[in-house]
């Protein structure tokens, strides 16, 4: 219903350029990160608390562990840190983002939906380095594991915070009520516990299985191998590639899921 | 003669779960470079309209376009063309007020130079300089409004779609947001569509207003021909300090036709008659009853309530 008759315009306004994946990621990362030193410093410092508690409960209980256990239960207290935080937490995140509608914002803006879910996945994920660091030095040098191969910490987090961070945001942004996500986070952070930190030749043949399904039992082992000193530069490699592989499928199952988050 | 910026054809909204029609075969056209407005009580599916405009809902059936695109058959082309403020918790809470304006500059293509120089600016000209730096999350609901608005600016779009964009302000506030949504409209060319409940509001900033009432649009013109449409009635607003005197010949005339809220009676009249009947209360024995009166030319309320609208929600301050 109107007064004024009106015609369309004889040519569509011209559209503006989409805001690239790079700079809407990298803003999208700052924002994220700077909401996280106000909000995730506590939690960090819980879930590494939480990693080192545990190794220190297990250095008591074994009394004489050997090497490949000690390394395998070192690096999966490592990765529970990756797990807590860009799982459970993003989980949580996406999933409180997704009851509240505040995915509008992003919705309504002339950016890549992937790079969003990829640029707040980096975020959280990169808050795990610390953490993941100190419980790895911490579980080294209470095991007597040897410090050379170390530094592959750095890539184990990469690769486990990209393939879990992708699960945590797929199950925040598909899950109808925030308090599903939470619990489906959660329990994905037991099974990264359990799969994890048990050493594979110890589990049943069912969970050995289970354990290749598991995102992050991949960069569990490429920290075991370092831990153990025996990291080969092939093995890390095609480790960490099966992650990234894995964590490209589960970003991209989320990214589907927060498209369809804001259409509903 | 502009053409339109916004076309809406036979768009109907329902949600089946719900079972709700939230809009019914609307049709719309906001002309290029006006301050349209969408007047009507909560629920009467203002947002719903706002939402599918800027493509974050598609309608159940109908046609809309954006400055010559279709959105209904391509929904993200709305946000190259539209900067949105919605009603919904802002993304960005805990970040502070120049960060949130600045990020959103940036996520809509402006380099990060010139998305930080334009916050400076926009934060300045919406007087948010005292809070720039305090995150939305410790603004009061006034506050974080007006911070909402200031980011929904930033880097500048053909059309402005802002929804309820000075609910919780106080008055100095919404006039800057007034003036800064008028400067844009006449420095640039934008088209502004901006959902209110508030009369004031609808009164003092849009160059046309289509009033909603579930789902339906039940007027579309300027505020001021609308008005003129309605008749010669004028409002009379009574109210009692105690129980009306109903023995007063003036009172019992007025009772039969008063629309009564607690002590607060509206009587709608012609002029001449409105003004003898005040005369006569104000001078006669029934004024010692009465707490207080006005007498006003109809508003965009009254529009709203004599084309059958359902619901009071309307604000009047």
């Amino acid at each position: 219903m109107t007064d004024t008759s009106v015609r369309a315009p004889a040519v569509a306004a011209a559209v503006g350029g989409r805001t690239s994946w790079w700079a809407t990621a990298d803003a999208v990362y700052r924002l994220a990160l700077a909401r996280g030193r106000i909000a995730r410093g506590p939690l960090l410092f819980v879930a590494t608390l939480q990693s080192v508690g545990i190794l220190v409960l297990l250095r008591g209980v074994v009394r004489h562990p050997d090497l490949a256990t000690s390394a395998a239960v070192v690096a999966g207290g490592s990765v529970l840190v990756v797990a807590f935080v860009a799982l459970n937490l993003l989980a949580q995140r996406f999933g409180a983002m997704r009851a509240s509608r505040s995915l509008d914002y992003f919705a309504a803006l002339p950016v890549p939906a992937s790079a969003v879910v990829m640029g707040t996945a980096a975020s959280y994920a990169t808050f795990t380095v610390p953490g993941a660091l100190v419980t790895a030095v911490t579980g080294a040098a209470m095991f007597g594991l040897p410090f050379g191969q170390l530094w592959l910490v750095v890539p184990a987090v990469v690769a486990s915070g990209v393939a879990l961070s992708g699960v945590g945001a797929a199950l925040g942004l598909s899950l109808p009520r925030v308090e599903l996500a939470t619990v489906a986070g959660q329990l994905g952070m037991t099974a990264v516990l359990f799969l994890g930190l048990i050493p594979a030749g110890h589990l049943p043949l069912v969970a050995r299985g289970l354990r290749q399904a598991v995102p992050s039992t991949y960069a569990v082992d490429v920290l075991a191998a370092g831990l153990r000193g025996s990291a080969t530069p092939g093995g890390v490699l095609w480790r960490v590639a099966a992650s990234l592989a894995y964590g490209a499928v589960t970003l991209a199952i989320a990214t589907r899921a927060f498209r369809r988050a804001v259409a509903g | 003669m502009n053409g339109a910026a916004v076309t809406v054809r036979e768009v109907t909204k329902t949600y089946p779960d719900a079972g709700v029609l939230a809009n019914d075969g609307i049709d719309l056209d906001v002309l290029t470079g006006e301050v349209f407005g969408l007047l009507g009580p909560n629920g009467a599916g203002k947002s719903t309209l706002v939402r599918q405009l800027v493509g974050l809902a598609r309608p159940t059936s109908g046609r809309i376009d954006l400055l010559g695109h279709d959105i209904v058959a391509r929904p993200a082309v709305a946000g190259h063309l539209v900067a949105y403020l919605g009603q919904d918790e802002p993304a960005l809470l805990d970040l502070p007020v120049h960060a949130v304006v600045a990020t959103t500059g940036r996520l809509r293509g402006q380099s990060r130079r010139a998305a930080a120089a334009q916050a400076t600016d926009l934060v300045d000209e919406l007087g948010l300089t005292a809070v720039a730096d305090r995150p939305l999350a410790r603004l009061t609901g006034g506050q974080l409004r007006h911070a909402c608005v200031a980011s929904a600016l930033a880097a500048r779009r053909p059309l402005l779609l802002l929804d309820e964009p000075t609910a919780g302000l106080d008055p100095v506030a919404r006039r800057e947001v007034w003036a800064a949504i008028a400067r844009r409209r006449d420095a640039h060319g934008v088209t502004v569509v901006l959902v209110t409940h508030n009369v004031i509001e609808a009164e003092a900033v849009l160059d046309r207003v289509a009033i909603l009432d579930r789902g339906r649009v039940i007027a579309c013109d300027t505020p001021g021909r609308l008005k003129a449409a309605l008749s010669d009635d004028v409002r009379l607003d009574l109210v009692w300090r105690l129980e009306p005197p109903y023995g007063d010949p003036t009172v019992a005339a007025l009772a039969e036709r008063a629309v009564v809220a607690g002590r607060r009676w509206t009587v709608r009249l012609p002029v001449e008659q409105a003004r003898a009947a005040l005369g006569r209360l104000t001078t006669g024995a029934a004024f010692a009853s009465l707490d207080d009166f006005t007498l006003a030319t109809p508003s965009l309320e009254d529009v709203y309530l004599a084309l059958g609208g359902g619901d009071d929600d309307l604000e009047r301050a």
